[in-house]
Order: structure tokens, then sequence, then C-alpha cells
């Protein structure tokens, strides 16, 4: 633990290396010049087949697979993937001797269709209902990929013994605010001087066709099948849901002085963090957007920072009638007047809802928009909703100096996580 | 004795499992009988026992019937649980104080709708259109709130709705390193600082064929007639018997208890996790390294051991060599195998021996040896008490607790 400290007394968390993988490609360059063009990642899902689906597209990660794979597999890889160009730029440590702790946003793991198909077909006189004849033909099983993989813990324990990272790997999900869940363990492990580093980690191959169900049939997903690349309209008056995605992002967090100390480029700073649970409902928020705009304040406080030192808000920006409302009236209600003239902006708009992967990818755009001086746009923004009267950076991207960023990620389950992210004190 | 202002004590618990609900139940079948008031369950998930969970008054821990349809089982039994914790901690509709409290929760998740998957598997093998089949039963025929009731972090969430825990909220997942981490960071926020009232634990239905399904994949399961963890871990392969438990904590600092006069059960020393690939004696390396770890804090008393072991051979077999050779150092004392009379409670198997633990130095009291085959022997009262957990897969854990002073 260095001696640098924040407002609080606190040692500062640098960032030295960042890492993405996402529907528009892998590795930070290319996401950042295809997610600055305007360009959308979202496609037909080609990986299932979608009869008798409501929503046909997504932005999955088709390039790493040809032939579909269990989604904690393809979880893995696109988290090791975003977590070598991380840990690479960063230069810390060695190949395999990651010198600190590992938190990781994994989507929740079940046997999947085929798995479950592969086990009943081989149910030859076996008796009972589906489950016993199923446990019957496990038990002469012996596949250890096919058990490990439906273990909650196995995807970070794999990436743990991969990079080498130190002590009992932490799995998490806070739904939709995972990824930024992830860099806030990260933060207070360092802030606390249990680590000086900590490789974070949000990942999501999960669009399965079960998956695909179970957001349809909440209503929570676009239908906007005929045009891909329009279905995803954050902040349109005409946006109808989000669009399912894969991807992954990576963050080396480390303590401000032991970077420096090694000669590590600083990236930026994780200023402020901050979660508020809402107790209201199990996927609403509460009306008057109360515990969104506590989580807002708190990242605020807990960063020392002015409303004013704010330079642009990464939203969470799903394209659901009722998240863009919410994100928008609660905002306002933070930033009053101030909220006309500041720069908001979704990349879900481009990459689609990457679930457990989106608060960390969305760190990583946030890093690269204050490194860049460039703000990326909120694409698909043709009819202005009169109720979010919000400069959304529409369709275009822009050049604006910006020094600090408040990244939001909220989530079913009354999860509310902000995060505050700032370039290298001068 | 004072301690210092932060750290950390255990003043609430709510447990419930086969051995009843709350903690003179567990009292009475641990301390007192030695004994289970609750038969295995072996007729039902053939050819698996199953510890089942005691018949429960969901009403009086979650009122509103709406609420109780929104979750599955795992997810009533934790937010329940949760109840009776905040309740033991006297903090039961203390709303100032819950809109801060930080929760951190271990949990899996998934419990499925086995009619509609069985009826699918079925359709599925005539079906002239498998891939068709599948997504039109899918979508017409899942509930559309049972996502809500699989996701993992919808047990935290029910707290919050049911309960009103609303600072931050966490679900770790991970299987038995889930609920050491959850603990552990709770833990260390504490001593560091950063809050002063957690609610930690989880909660895990044992009685479903899903969950079974996925641990028969791994060959980890006990069958036939239920035996004891050691005598289990010393046949053949061994192997666990799972069971219904759920586990919270409420973790306070010091000064936040006293500054609201409550007494504690016990302080929580230290919480350490750790991973190994298992290789031969690397968990017990593992578990050696954090004894070695815990042992400054010992101060010339010898603790005892609420160990985690699971029934698996190999592990038990090494955790128990790891224990018998400190037995034989009288470095530690009294030696009890929970899992014998709970079965193993995944996420929730940690958080439940920390519960016990302090639930013991709480009473002064200690548990009765449930086990013939000579480790668990006859212990005078400890004054500190390790608990373990191993994971049957991987991660191992362990925590120092002791009196609060």
């Amino acid at each position: 633990m260095g001696k640098t400290r924040d407002h609080l007394g606190r040692p500062v968390v640098a960032v030295t290396g960042m890492g993405v993988v996402s529907s528009l490609g892998q590795g930070v360059d290319d996401n950042w010049a295809a997610l600055t063009a305007g360009k959308s990642g979202i496609h037909r899902i080609t990986r299932f087949p979608t009869d008798h689906m409501r929503t046909t597209i997504a932005g999955t990660v088709d390039f790493l697979f040809p032939d579909e794979v269990r989604s904690p597999v393809l979880s893995e890889r696109l988290a090791r993937l975003a977590a070598e160009e991380a840990v690479s730029e960063s230069g810390i440590g060695a190949p395999g001797d990651f010198p600190g702790m590992l938190f990781m946003a994994v989507p929740p793991v079940e046997i999947e269709w085929p798995a479950r198909r592969d086990f009943f077909a081989g149910t030859d006189g076996a008796t009972g209902d589906a489950y016993d004849r199923m446990i019957q033909s496990v038990l002469q099983l012996n596949d250890p990929d096919t058990y490990e993989f439906a273990l909650y813990g196995c995807v970070a324990d794999r990436i743990a013994d991969h990079f080498g990272t130190r002590g009992a790997p932490i799995g998490l999900s806070t739904a939709c605010a995972s990824g930024a869940s992830a860099i806030q363990l990260g933060v207070e492990a360092i802030r606390r001087g249990d680590t000086d580093a900590a490789l974070v980690i949000g990942t999501d191959g999960s669009v399965r066709i079960e998956g695909l169900v179970r957001f349809s049939l909440l209503s929570a997903l676009s239908t906007s099948n005929d045009d891909p690349e329009k279905a995803s309209r954050p902040f349109s008056k005409d946006r109808d849901g989000f669009v399912m995605a894969e991807g992954a992002g990576a963050l080396v967090l480390e303590d401000y002085d032991a970077a420096r100390a090694r000669g590590a480029k600083i990236l930026g700073i994780v200023r402020g963090i901050a979660e508020k649970a809402d107790d209201f409902h199990r996927t609403r928020s509460t009306p008057d957007g109360k515990p969104v705009i506590a989580a807002i304040r708190q990242a605020l406080d807990d960063g020392g920072a002015a409303i004013e030192d704010v330079d642009y808000v990464n939203a969470h920006g799903t394209g659901t009638p009722e998240n863009d409302k919410m994100e928008a009236m609660s905002l306002e209600a933070v930033f009053g007047e101030r909220m006309k003239s500041l720069p908001i902006s979704s990349n879900k708009s481009m990459i689609g809802h990457t679930l457990t992967a989106a608060g960390a990818i969305e760190a990583v755009f946030s890093l690269k928009t204050i490194l860049s001086g460039v703000v990326p746009p909120t694409i698909n923004y043709e009819t202005p909703d009169p109720s979010i009267p919000l400069d959304v950076v529409p369709n275009v991207a822009r050049s604006a100096p910006v020094s600090m960023v408040l990244s939001n990620s909220f989530g079913f389950g009354g999860q509310n996580a902000c995060l505050l992210i700032a370039a290298e004190p001068a | 004795m004072s301690g210092a202002a932060n750290d950390v004590l255990v003043t609430g618990i709510g447990l419930i499992s086969s051995l009843g609900e709350g903690l003179d139940a567990h009292w009475q079948a641990l301390a007192v009988d030695g004994a289970s008031p609750t038969a295995p369950e072996t007729e039902k998930f053939k050819p698996f026992p199953v510890f089942p969970m005691v018949p429960l008054e969901l009403d009086r821990q979650i009122p509103r019937r709406a609420d109780q349809r929104q979750m599955e089982t795992w997810q009533r039994l934790g937010t329940y649980t949760a109840g009776l914790a905040l309740a033991d901690a006297g903090l039961a509709g203390d709303l100032d104080r819950l809109a801060r409290m930080d929760m951190v929760v271990a949990a899996g998740g998934g419990e499925r709708d086995l009619a509609v998957d069985g009826q699918i598997l079925e359709g599925l093998e005539t079906a002239a259109d498998p891939a068709s089949f599948l997504n039109e039963h899918l979508a017409n025929d899942l509930r559309p709130t049972l996502f809500l009731a699989q996701l993992s972090n919808l047990l935290a969430g029910n707290i919050s709705i049911v309960h009103k825990v609303t600072g931050s909220s966490r679900t770790f997942m991970g299987e038995e390193i889930a609920g050491v981490s959850a603990v552990e960071v709770a833990a260390r926020r504490i001593a560091a600082g950063q809050g002063d009232l957690f609610l930690v634990g989880a909660a895990y239905n044992a009685e479903r064929k899903d969950m079974l399904l996925s641990l028969a994949m791994g060959r980890t399961l006990w069958q036939g007639a239920p035996k004891t963890v050691w005598q289990r871990g010393s046949a053949g392969e061994g192997g666990m018997i799972t069971g219904s438990a759920g586990a919270f904590l409420v973790l306070e600092s010091r000064a936040h208890a006293e500054a609201r006069g409550r007494a504690a059960y016990a302080k929580l020393t230290g919480v350490l996790s750790g991973r190994s690939r298992r290789g031969p004696g690397e968990a017990a390396a593992v578990a050696s390294r954090q004894f070695d770890e815990l042992s400054r804090h010992f101060g010339g008393f010898t603790p005892a051991v609420l160990s985690g072991a699971n029934g698996i051979a190999a592990t038990t077999a090494e955790e128990r060599a790891l224990w018998e050779d400190l037995a034989a150092d009288e470095r530690v004392a009294g030696i009890r195998a929970t899992q014998t009379l709970i079965g193993n409670a995944i996420e929730a198997d940690f958080p439940i021996r920390v519960a016990l633990a302090a639930l013991a130095i709480g009473r002064r009291g200690f548990y009765l040896p449930t086990d013939d085959t000579g480790i668990e022997r006859p212990a005078e009262t400890p004054s500190k008490i390790l608990a373990t957990s191993w994971g049957f897969w991987r991660g191992e854990g362990m925590a120092l607790v002791e009196a609060a002073g």
C-alpha cells in the first residue's frame, strides 16, 4: 500500500490495463474504432433456430467458436481473451502469475438443453421420471468437462488457474449490474490494503434459447427483428426493449503508488463507487427513483466529486421503456439544470446489453472516452422522447475533453451500482 | 475484556435445517441429544439420501403470499432464514438501520420446472423437428416469472423486498467457497471500516432432482443408507449427502453493536479463503497454512474444530489426517463433522458452521460426538472454535470464532 490517499484518506485505485471482446470484435482498439464510428454489432441469431421466437436478433459473439458450445465455455473464453489483453497492457506480474486477487462477474450456470437431451437419450432401460432417468444416465458418464462447467464456481476457478491470481477467486452475480459489482469489490480490496492489484472481469456468453425465452416472457426484449442494427434504440421514443448480447470486459486495478513504482502507465482512476438496493419490485424500480438517485449521489460523495466535475455519463441505457425513463429522471434529480448539457450515451445502442459483462465493458469504454477525448454516440436515435430531454450524443461520436465519467449499471433484483471513473490526477 | 471498535461480532443468527428451526432446536440435537429428530429422506431421491427441511410456517417471515409465490424453494428458505437472523439481532422492522445494512449472499439458483422439462424431453424424442419443438414449448410452457425464481441474485433481491435490507447487495457464486467468501468479505469490510452492519448467508434446497443431477455427474453423492461423514470418507470413494438448510448471520462492528446495546454471540476473529487444484495433499496444505495464520490468535488456548469434511473419500481422509495430527500434538481438541447430521448445504455450508461455532461460544458449551471411528472424542467446552469448509470440488475456508469479550 502506497502513500497517495484520496479525499477520505484511502489508497487511490488506478487502472493499468484493460481488455474487451464484444459483438463488434476482439480487442479495445477494434471495439473503440467501431463504437466511435457508430457501428452496430447486432445481427440475426444463427447459433440456434429461432422458430416461434418473438425476438430473433442478438449481439452474440460468433467469431470464437464455429459451433454452439456450452455457455460457460464461451464465457470463459471471452473472459480469458479480455483479461489477457488487460494483463498484457498493464505489464504486471508474469504469464500465469498475476500478483493479486480475482473478482469476476459470471452468468449463473445450468445444464443446457443439448446436454439434457444427451442425458435423456442415454437412458435405455432406466426407470422413473425424466430426472430419475437422467441421473441414472449421468452416473455412468465420465466427462469431467461437462460436470465442471455445470458448477457455479468453474469459470472463475479456471480463470484463476490460467492467470495465477492469488487466493480463492470471487465469482459473483448481481444480474445486469454484475460487471460494476466486480469492479467495486476490487476497489474495496485495494482500498483495504488486502491486495495491491486485482484482476476484475465481467463476462457473458450466455445467449441460448432458454435465456432468450426467459427475457422475452418478461417482455424485456426488442422485437424489432427486421433491421437488427436499428433494434437497440436507447432514449428514443420508439424504443421497445433491450437486445441480448455477449462479450467481456477486463481491467487491471492497482494501488496507485504501487503502479507508479513499477513504472506502469496509468490509464485512469476508479474514483468513486456506490451501490443502493431497491426493495420495490423484482424487476421494476421504485417509481420516484430514490434508490438510483441515492446510488448516484453516493458515487459522487465516495469520489469526493461535485456535479460540475462530471463531464459525461456512460448510461445503463438498455432501451427498455422503463429503464431509460427512470435513469433520465434520476440523473435530472441529481444533476438538475446541468443535465440538459451533460452528454450521456448508451454503448448498448451498438453492442446490445451484455448483461453480466455490461458494467465491466462499459467501464473500459468510459476510460477510452477519457483517454481519447471522443464521446461514443447513442445510435438509432431518430425519434427523440420528449420526456427525456437529454443530450444523448445522437448518432455521431463527438470530440470533447472528458476527465470524469459516471457509469451506471442497474439489474433485476433491485441492483443499482454506480462508478465514478476519472483521468489520472495531474 | 473489551476489544477493538472494529471487531467483527456475530449479533444475530438465523438457522434452519433438518434438525429444526432456530438455535434451540439445533442446540438440542447437536449438544444435548447428539441425534437428529428428523429421519433422512431415503426414498424420494433414490439412490441418494437427502436431509429434508423441517416444515416451516413461511407466513411468519414472509407475510405476503404474493411474495412467496414469486420465489422458488431455496429463495423462500433463504428469505425466511434472513428474517430469523434479523429478528434475532433485534433489527426486524428497524427501517433506518436496514436501509444502510449491507448484504452478501452466497447462492446457486436455477431451480427448474421439472414437469415442463420432463414433458419437453419426452416430446423431443418423437418430434419431427426437435429444435422447433423445443422453442415452441419453452415459449409456451415456461411460467413467465420462473426466471426470477431461478436467478442467483434474486435471493438477495427478495430479502430486500421482504425485509427491507437495502444497503449494498452482492451475490457470490461458486458452491461452498462462495459461502466462505461471503463471510470473509463482510468481515474484512467491517474490520476496515467499509461498513458496520452486514447480513450474510445462504440457503440450499437439497430436495430437488435438478441439483442432484449436476452433483451426480461428478459422482460426488453417497448412495444407500446414511453413515457418518468419517465412515463415508473411509468407504471406497465415499460421497456426500446433501441437506436442505438456511443460515444467515448478522455481523456487526463492536462499536455499532455497543451503540445499540446488543450483546453478541461471539467474535469472528479471522476468516480465510483459499484454493488449490486438489492434487493429493494440496487442500490440506492450504488448510494447514490457514491454521498457522489463525493460530497467532489462539493465545495459549486449544481450539475445537467444526469440520466441513463432507464424506468424499479423498478430501475427507486428507482433512482427517490434518486434524488427527494436530490433535496428537494437542494443538486442537474436540473435532466434530457437522455434515453427519445436517448434510452438505453447499453455499450455506460454511455459514451454518460459523453459526454453530458462534452458538457454542455464546452458550459456553460444545457439541457431542456423532461418530464412532475415533476422531470425534469427548471434549471440554472450548473458548475458541475453528470452522472449516472444503468444497466438494474446489475451495478451502477456515474461520476462528471466540468469545466476544
